[in-house]
């Protein structure tokens, strides 16, 4: 067990450590400054080109977010049409079908929002086509949305009064150019190196070792699983996502993949640190995310590594923790660290079932869906965690008796109205999507019976898991969940649209607002949002507004099965 | 603070606010705060299921006892009422406060003067803005106004609390005169400048009475927070119903209603308003009218504080200690010559330096010579005075001024300005004290050394300030090096010397500029532009009428360190509501753990597990939790009137100590509380 531990100690300590110089970098690359990927210039150039784009006009903010929606608006078009047609078109050798349009409105829906909900499995309810150039698309593009918009961020917290915020599409492209696009490269070649298939050949057929004929299914894979994780997609390649041994053979590509999703999400908060100079800042908002992935992760670890007490009394051996659900070759602590990060992070990759897992690390992962704000999505994650950090100003900077004030800037009665518009919007689209969904069950359980895997707590824990995975744009499944069917397509797809882009709007129209404003010196009497006192602060702020608001749901599923133990 | 009352709850006040808390549960009221709104609903539909319960057999099996319910009931009402009284009480108390300087000048009969010279005696209440009206020694002055005619001693006791009298007089700085005050001696002419019910005191009520009482920009924002949490909890409960109806577990109205109210920040809900009145009552009990509760509220932002040298930072004026003749001169001539040129100048400066003089010349021949002199008035442009003596008496043009006002009259005449003198005056001035530079037909004479005395604990209040965060700044018309060293000695951040009423205008203007917030108190007409474009601009209530119109609050000491007092307040202000809300939001915890438990332990004998305060039963745990959420609103009303003790250090270690206090606290408390209560109740039920 204890070098179980020591290999995901290490795994964190290689992140943060590589996502130092990869937030310097990150910065640089938005500041336009000098970096050793210039040579990508003549490419990103020739792109403006093609798309009659000034990459140096200025942007409001407002503009920003009218470029931001726009765009996403025509993938959206762009991918529910080869979705709903994909079993007609090319590419197709396991010849699979065309989805329905409630299932490619929920597959379009979930891969535009980078939330990556599956109610399909990769290797029969999508071509090689629509996973290539609707779903891979999708998880570059989309991940490149969500840091242009911090960068946007980025730019509008500088101390300084402006209404230009940059070029939206010069952070777009050079996310793509500089950011995803090599590193991709590198993941997705370790892979192929590890295992993981990379053809554009169909089911692979083999006989195995009792002498049966299977057919193993196959594809781009290594490219697919590079991004998924890197751009906290989620959304495998294959049904079974990380947990197949074809997505993720080994140990170490488990490792591999771990850093992946974990990296870009640490580098941009210290690009935050970079960008505005204030490296504390950085550290400040790195310190309190990590101190509340492990709140989270402690409890996990402890109930994935000591089993279930129900097993143990019928006398299973549990030295190597709970399996249920799990790989062999991770075993128990690679496996929570990976769920609770990937959940935190808004991946949402799996490499053991959720579904399995004790009820209180089920709880710890809906959690870390339900606050969104521990690391989070790319980019997405620190404008979550912005929202809270807006609140926490407003009630502190009271606290020390002055009109608060974030980066020089006062925080007044608009940012305040944008961000508990925000901070509410999660609780709202979870707990009404649930109760909505229970609702109907509860009048219905005969005809809604093909719903809910499993009775009682653990039942409504599947159907609170799903809407929480759709507004964290998260993407993990609970599994157990009958869910390809016309409510749940729809009902997911509906908080899945709000949940992505009122988070953005909310908190780019929040830096807008603030980067219009004069700028206030600071004094000794101004309140410094870089100390530990003020982490404790955010911390009671997510633990108190976001995290306690499920308290009551979370006592109705996983607590209550937890005491029933 | 000279008029703190020794209670808080003064019965009649008590009185007064009780009958207003019943008053005030009208919706139509209620709605302008969202928090106890919504509480007020809760208790309606408790109102109607109460009765429900009552009436319908049988309805106690799926909503609890009638006692429970209307238990319940009465609880909420009684939260609604104390939120209400805390409002209440803190209006009272600003009422009686304003009342009681009002009393002063109700019904005191003015006589008017008309137009054709003649005079009427009409009631002070009839006086109308523009009307003219005369006041001899021991009458009472009617109302407020501005002396056109005169110089009267007045008594200013009665509004201020200060027993010397003071001399006002027409033309000047001085010219104000408040309703209520008495005249001690001479008469006086005085034009009414405001319009009956519109004195700066009566807007002040108003305010406080809550007709014309805006939210402050903080106060809204804050509003807009607490709805949101409201709106969050209002969610969470409603969503409990099919979630509960899953588990197959039944919510009782009561419960649900309970937890929704205990829930969202009722605390900081019911005690917003007080605090806000409370703060425009702390300023009127430090003697200052506010014009508007923003005022108060900016004023804890303030960053540079503009402080004028005389009687904030050192008392009263300065004296005359040292007479320094110039090479050549014999002392006697020079003490003389200084002498003639102060006799006429009744500045204070001048009379020390006829009193220095008195110990070495004979004032009463020296009266003689400048009998039918010219007098040079001082102004801010010349900054020197002095008199040109008739023929006979020597025709002299003798002069005293700063520095450099006399250099240039002296060099302009083609005179040299003598090096001993230049130095001297350098010395004097290093030494901290003001060189005033005597000249006679041009010619320098010699140097009179004035000193500054600095008030005792001054440094301490600057340091207080610093601590703050904010910027001290001495304005005064001395030169350079004097300035440097008083502000030194004083331990003020910055100083402008040498300055004139534009320069006041010019600083501000450019430290507004860099974004930051600038108060500064001022009384003359010639500070007014200042004081309204200052942030927070406070004029002395002796001060012209432009003056108290320009600034946005008036101090009726005319006590120039009362804008120190005036950032405290505000920023106390911000601080109160900063910690209760947090206190208020932090409660949740314990009332989570008290309520959730309960609502389900009876279907899900499991989640025993999570009652962790070992509640004595469903029932029992969810009034405890109403109790506790209703009694600590009385139970924080003193701390909402008096505000939270505010001590200058730094922001982030105010910030530790308050989260510490009321965040910490304000999760230990209710676990503590509510288990008291459950004791206690557990007996009864």
């Amino acid at each position: 067990m204890t070098s179980q531990y020591l290999g995901v100690a290490v795994l964190f300590a290689f992140a943060v450590l590589t996502a130092v110089p990869l937030g310097r970098y990150i910065a640089r690359v938005f500041q336009g400054q000098r970096t050793w990927t210039d040579f990508l210039a003549p490419l990103e150039n020739l792109l403006y080109r093609l798309s009659g784009i000034d990459p140096a006009k200025q942007m409001s903010w407002k503009q920003h977010l009218l470029a931001l929606l726009s765009i996403n608006l025509v993938w959206f078009v762009y991918a529910f049409a080869l979705l709903f047609t994909q079993g007609a078109l090319p590419l197709n050798p396991d010849g699979n079908p065309s989805q329905s349009a409630d299932l490619a409105w929920n597959t379009a829906v979930s891969f535009l929002v980078n939330c990556n909900i599956q109610h399909y499995s990769g290797e029969t309810g999508a071509t090689y086509l629509t996973q290539l150039v609707v779903l891979m698309f999708l998880q570059f593009v989309t991940a490149a949305t969500g840091i242009a918009a911090l960068a946007v961020v980025f730019e509008a917290l500088r101390q300084r009064t402006t209404e230009q915020l940059g070029n939206f599409w010069f952070f777009f492209v050079r996310s793509i150019t500089r950011l995803l696009l090599p590193l991709c490269l590198l993941v997705a070649t370790i892979l192929v190196f590890s295992g993981t298939p990379n053809t554009l050949q169909g089911k692979a057929q083999c006989i195995s070792v009792e002498g049966d004929t299977v057919n193993v299914s196959r594809g781009p894979v290594a490219a697919f699983v590079a991004i998924k994780e890197l751009g906290t997609n989620g959304g495998g390649f294959m049904g079974a996502n990380g947990a197949h041994p074809l997505e993720n053979p080994t140990y170490f590509t488990n490792l591999v993949e771990t850093w992946a999703h974990l990296i870009i999400p640490f580098a941009v908060v210290f690009a935050l640190g970079f960008y505005l100079q204030r490296r504390r800042l950085g550290w400040m908002i790195f310190g309190t995310m990590t101190v509340g992935f492990l709140m989270l992760l402690g409890p996990t670890l402890y109930y994935e590594t000591h089993g279930s007490p129900a097993l143990s009394s019928l006398g299973v051996d549990q030295s190597l923790g709970a399996l249920e659900g799990k790989e062999i070759r991770f075993g128990a602590v690679a496996s929570a660290f990976w769920g609770i990060s990937s959940t935190i992070i808004s991946v949402g990759s799996v490499n053991s079932m959720h579904d399995s897992w004790m009820p209180v690390s089920g709880a710890m992962a809906q959690l870390g869906m339900m606050i969104n704000a521990f690391y989070g999505g790319c980019g997405v994650g620190v404008l979550n965690f912005l929202v809270y950090l807006i609140i926490a100003v407003f009630i502190a900077g009271l606290m020390v008796g002055r009109t608060p004030e974030f980066l020089g800037k006062k925080v007044e009665a608009a940012e305040v109205k944008i961000a508990i518009l925000i901070a509410l919007l999660h609780p709202f689209l979870i707990l009404a999507g649930t109760a909505l969904a229970t609702y109907g069950y509860n009048h219905d359980p005969a005809g809604l019976s093909g719903w809910l895997a499993n009775p009682g707590a653990h039942g409504f824990s599947e159907m609170l898991y799903e809407y929480t995975s759709a507004a964290a744009n998260n993407g993990s499944g609970f599994e157990g969940l009958g869910d390809n069917t016309p409510w749940w397509n729809v009902s997911i797809g509906v908080v899945l649209l709000l949940a992505r882009y009122l988070p953005i709007i909310g908190p780019v129209a929040i830096a807008g607002l603030l980067a219009r404003k004069k700028l206030v010196p600071e004094s000794a009497g101004t309140l410094r949002t870089d100390t530990g006192t003020f982490a404790v602060m955010i911390l009671a702020v997510i633990w108190i507004i976001a995290a306690l608001a499920f308290f009551p749901a979370l006592t109705l599923g996983p607590l209550a099965e937890h005491f029933a133990l | 603070m000279k008029t703190q009352s020794p209670s808080l709850f003064q019965p009649e006040l008590v009185r007064e606010a009780l009958k207003q808390s019943f008053v005030k549960l009208d919706p139509r009221l209620m709605v302008k705060n969202p928090v106890m709104f919504t509480v007020e609903l809760g208790t309606a539909v408790m109102l109607i299921v109460s009765v429900m319960v009552l009436v319908t057999p049988g309805a106690e099996r799926t909503q609890g006892s009638a006692g429970y319910n209307v238990g319940i009931f009465l609880l909420l009402f009684a939260t609604l009422l104390f939120a209400n009284f805390a409002e209440a009480i803190a209006e009272a108390r600003g009422k009686a406060q304003a009342d009681s300087l009002r009393k002063t000048r109700q019904d005191t009969p003015a006589k008017v003067r008309r137009k054709d010279g003649s005079f009427d005696v009409v009631s002070s209440a009839q006086l109308q803005r523009g009307d003219v009206f005369v006041v001899e020694a021991g009458e009472i002055i009617p109302t407020d106004g501005e002396i056109i005619e005169g110089l009267a001693t007045i008594d200013e006791s009665a509004i201020t609390g200060e027993s010397a009298p003071v001399i006002r007089e027409a033309g000047g700085d001085k010219s104000s005169v408040t309703g209520g005050t008495k005249v001690l001696s001479d008469r006086i002419v005085v034009l009414v400048t405001t319009a009956p019910g519109e004195s700066f005191l009566d807007k002040m009520i108003a305010l406080v009475e809550g007709a014309s009482r805006q939210k402050t920009p903080n106060e809204i924002a804050l509003t807009i927070l607490l709805a949101g949490f409201t709106l969050v909890f209002l969610i969470v409960c409603v969503t409990l119903v099919p979630f509960a109806n899953y588990a197959k577990a039944t919510l009782t109205v009561a419960a649900l209603v309970s937890l929704f109210v205990c829930l969202i920040p009722t605390t900081i809900g019911g005690l917003l308003s007080a605090i806000g009145i409370a703060g425009m009552d702390r300023a009127l009990r430090a003697n200052v009218i506010t014009k508007s509760g923003k005022a108060v509220e900016t004023a804890g932002d303030i960053d540079v504080l503009l402080l004028d040298k005389t009687g904030t930072i050192t008392i009263g004026n300065r004296r005359a200690t040292h007479f320094w003749p110039a090479p050549g001169v014999a002392e006697a001539a020079f003490v003389e010559a200084a002498t003639l040129a102060s006799l006429t100048d009744d500045t204070p400066e001048g009379k020390s330096i006829v009193e220095l003089a008195a110990q070495a010349a004979d004032g009463s021949r020296l009266r003689q010579r400048i009998e039918g002199a010219q007098l040079i008035r001082f102004t801010a442009e010349t900054r020197s005075s002095g008199v040109d003596l008739l023929p006979a008496h020597g025709g002299l043009r003798l002069r005293k001024g700063a520095t450099d006002a006399i250099r240039r009259l002296v060099e302009q005449a083609g005179n040299p300005f003598p090096t001993e003198m230049q130095q001297r005056v350098e010395a004097v001035a290093s030494n901290g004290g003001t060189p005033l530079v005597v000249s006679q037909n041009e010619q320098v004479l010699g140097v009179v050394e004035l000193q500054d005395i600095i008030k005792p604990g001054i440094q301490e209040r600057f340091e207080r300030l610093r601590k703050m965060g904010v910027k001290t700044v001495m304005v005064t018309g001395d030169n350079p090096l004097t300035a440097r060293f008083i502000a030194e000695k004083a331990g003020v951040d910055d100083f402008i010397a040498e300055a004139k009423p534009e320069d006041k205008m010019h600083y501000i203007r450019q430290e507004q500029q860099a974004g930051k917030l600038v108060a500064m108190m001022g009384d003359g007409t010639n500070d007014a532009p200042a004081l309204a474009q200052a942030d927070v601009g406070v004029a002395m209530n002796s001060g012209t009428q432009a003056a108290k119109e320009a600034g946005n609050m008036v101090d009726l000491d005319n006590d120039p360190t009362k804008l120190i007092e005036v950032v405290e307040i505000g920023k106390q202000l911000l601080i109160t509501r900063g910690t209760l809300t947090t206190f208020s939001i932090a409660n949740d915890v314990a009332k989570y753990f008290a309520i959730v438990p309960a609502l389900f332990v009876a279907s899900i004998p499991a989640l025993q597990g999570l009652n962790i305060m070992q509640l004595h039963s469903p029932e029992s745990a969810i009034l405890s939790a109403v109790i506790f959420n209703a009694l600590i609103i009385p139970a924080l009303i003193p701390l909402a009137l008096r505000g939270v003790q505010y001590t200058p250090v730094g922001a982030s270690q105010l910030l530790r100590r308050n989260l510490l206090v009321y965040g910490l606290g304000g999760v230990v408390v209710p676990f503590v509380g509510i288990k008291l209560i459950d004791l206690l109740v557990s007996v009864f039920v």
